[in-house]
């Protein structure tokens, strides 16, 4: 068993370095002077990288399947772009942006943690409506940058940012995944009761997990403000990101480090290419295409990947 | 005063859609321990066959239910065998995540199959009687809501007598206490899921024939009648039928009520709030065991 771990832990090294020499590689991007939509393309994949790592670390990790992720992500979006408009520099406005989501979790997860499983799913689905739907109330007007911020709008800043959000989300959860922390909240994902019980804090921990994968979301919030030119306030707290999240971690493999990376680039990836082939049909394909993925891999693109491993090597033997 | 009681009659008749959508999700939520996020989408194709129906055939929305309930029977049938089988047979925290995947991949392909056939057009059915109105003691109903109530407490209590009077409800039930026990007593557990499914799919199908009628239809309101019906579950917990549709009725009031408060934008903010309080303060729901 602890052979195994140790394998898996050598593994799970050898991906991180994998993803950030590549996220390396891919700074290198906007030297070649690529056509914009390319930068778009990739941006678009970075900023879901962060966004499926960050809900990993409660549901893959902790075993908390938070559907109320995209609040957090709004939150983000909607403080960094209110103080940023007001002259605030965008990086103090995301840090703003990443400590009041991460506070308004901490506030919420006290009460919502005392559910369990799908009921924990069901009522932070709700809390995240309770977000949206206020948001839209209150603020109804578009949110477009001013003439001066768009004059000196810089694609190449955006995707800088991206990436070393990418990059971090990945460094926080190859850094949770062997320590004790992250072991602690494995041993809550696979079961509380037997976790508690040999003197792990579950609740402590279950709110660390949740701090991190919202300041995680918070900080995407916040690239997401600084990114898109006009969009409606209460668009990032659309439900969509939650799924988005969801959908690309459980493709890729929920709980381990590559997984979300790997789902968010074939997720982006398939999407862009069906919408681009089948125009208005690209939806009703995507989701018929998405459901032969769910039931053709249970566990996710790295499940697979281990299973044709053994295949292999006992073919090999 | 009458203004506010009209609102609460009004909130009342909605209450009652409400938990007649929550019962066919509760059912299939219950029985298969499967989160059918795709239950709103369900609901929307029942409003469309009930719309196509009435509008071919030329027959009156209410009898349409005869013809709609069998579809969806079959849909239901059809939708396990070719996916939510599967899901089932993983274990159970593997199947509510397995559940959730399929059922947005299916909300979102039917919910696009419905814009390419139908179009983003709201629709409802328009009947003779649509307008009229029934007044009690300075209260005014509508006919065509107050008959939809009617009929969604007639099938939740249809529900009510086959799961407890049937052998195969009865089955039904055993599934969702303990699977394994009940395959030790005999009882065929994966036949007992295909017509838990089939019955929360029919559940669906009469509760999309009756939004069409008092209300509209178009191919985005999956996901508001999901958590709508989401919201009465836990609100009333699983344990009983009726319990689940006095969910829904009290649902239906406080969104009147906050509606006629705090005006008509928060209508869903206070129903979301009321929830919320009620799943940490009792986590198990006001009916639930």
């Amino acid at each position: 068993m602890s052979a195994r771990g140790t394998l898996a832990r050598r593994n799970e090294r050898a991906w991180a370095v994998g993803i950030l020499v590549g996220l390396g590689a891919l700074a290198l991007l906007p030297l070649a002077r690529p056509r914009d939509d390319v930068v778009n393309f990739v941006f678009v994949i970075l900023l879901s990288i962060t966004l499926a790592q960050s809900w990993n670390i409660a549901a893959g990790y902790a075993g908390q399947v938070n559907l109320g992720h995209a609040a957090f992500f709004g939150l983000g979006a909607l403080v960094a772009r209110t103080l940023w408009i007001a002259g605030t520099p965008i990086g103090l406005g995301m840090l703003a942006g990443t400590a009041v989501a991460t506070a308004f979790a901490l506030l919420i997860g006290v009460a919502a943690f005392r559910l369990r499983g799908a009921y924990f799913a069901i009522g932070t689905l709700a809390l995240g409506e309770i977000l949206r739907s206020t948001v839209n109330n209150v603020l109804p007007e578009i949110s477009t940058l001013p003439v001066t911020v768009i004059g000196g709008y810089r694609l190449a800043h955006r995707f800088y940012l991206a990436l070393a959000l990418a990059a971090l989300s990945v460094l926080v959860v190859a850094g949770l995944a062997g320590s004790r922390l992250g072991l602690g909240m494995q041993a809550i994902r696979d079961d509380e009761e037997a976790a508690e019980a040999s003197g792990v804090g579950a609740v402590a921990l279950k709110l660390t997990a949740l701090a991190l994968s919202t300041a995680l979301a918070g900080l995407a919030g916040g690239l997401f403000a600084y990114y898109h030119i006009s969009y409606y306030p209460a668009h990032p707290f659309s439900p969509h990101w939650t799924f988005d999240a969801l959908l690309m971690t459980f493709i890729g493999g929920v709980g381990t480090l590559q997984g979300p990376v790997l789902g968010a680039v074939l997720y982006v990836a398939l999407k862009e290419y069906l919408a681009l082939r089948w125009v208005d049909l690209h939806l009703l394909i995507f989701g018929v295409l998405f459901i032969a993925i769910v039931l053709a891999l249970p566990g996710g693109l790295v499940q697979a990947a281990a299973r044709v491993r053994r295949l292999m090597s006992a073919r090999g033997r | 005063m009458s203004v506010l009681a009209q609102q609460i009659v009004l909130g009342l008749l909605i209450g009652g859609l409400y938990g007649l959508a929550a019962a066919g999700l509760g059912l299939v939520f219950g029985v298969l321990k499967v989160l059918n996020v795709a239950h709103g989408e369900l609901i929307m194709l029942g409003g469309y066959g009930a719309f196509w129906i009435v509008t071919l055939l030329g027959i009156d929305p209410f009898v349409s239910l005869a013809l709609v309930v069998p579809l969806a029977l079959l849909l239901g049938v059809a939708l396990y065998v070719a996916l939510f089988g599967f899901v089932v047979r993983a274990d159970e925290e593997t199947r509510v995540k397995n559940s959730l995947l399929i059922g947005f991949g299916l909300a979102l392909a039917l919910h696009a199959l419905a814009v390419r056939l139908w179009t983003a057009d709201e629709r409802s059915v328009v009947v003779g009687y649509g307008g009229s109105v029934l007044s009690v003691g300075g209260l005014s109903l509508p006919l065509v809501r107050l008959a939809s109530l009617a009929v969604a407490f007639a099938l939740i209590g249809a529900l009510h007598l086959l799961l407890t009077r049937w052998r195969w409800g009865k089955a039904v039930r055993a599934a969702a206490e303990d699977w394994q026990a009940a395959l030790l007593t005999g009882i065929d557990v994966r036949r007992a899921y295909v017509l838990a499914f089939a019955m929360g799919t029919a559940l669906a199908g009469a509760a999309g024939t009756l939004v069409s009628v008092g209300y509209s239809v178009s191919p985005s309101i999956g996901l508001e009648w999901t958590l709508k019906a989401l919201i009465v579950i836990v609100l009333a917990g699983l344990g009983s039928t009726f319990g689940i549709f006095v969910g829904g009725l009290v649902l239906g009031v406080a969104e009147a009520l906050s509606a006629s408060m705090f005006g008509g934008p928060y209508r869903e903010v206070a129903g979301l709030v009321l929830f919320v309080v009620i799943l940490v303060a009792r986590p198990r729901g006001l009916f639930g065991r």
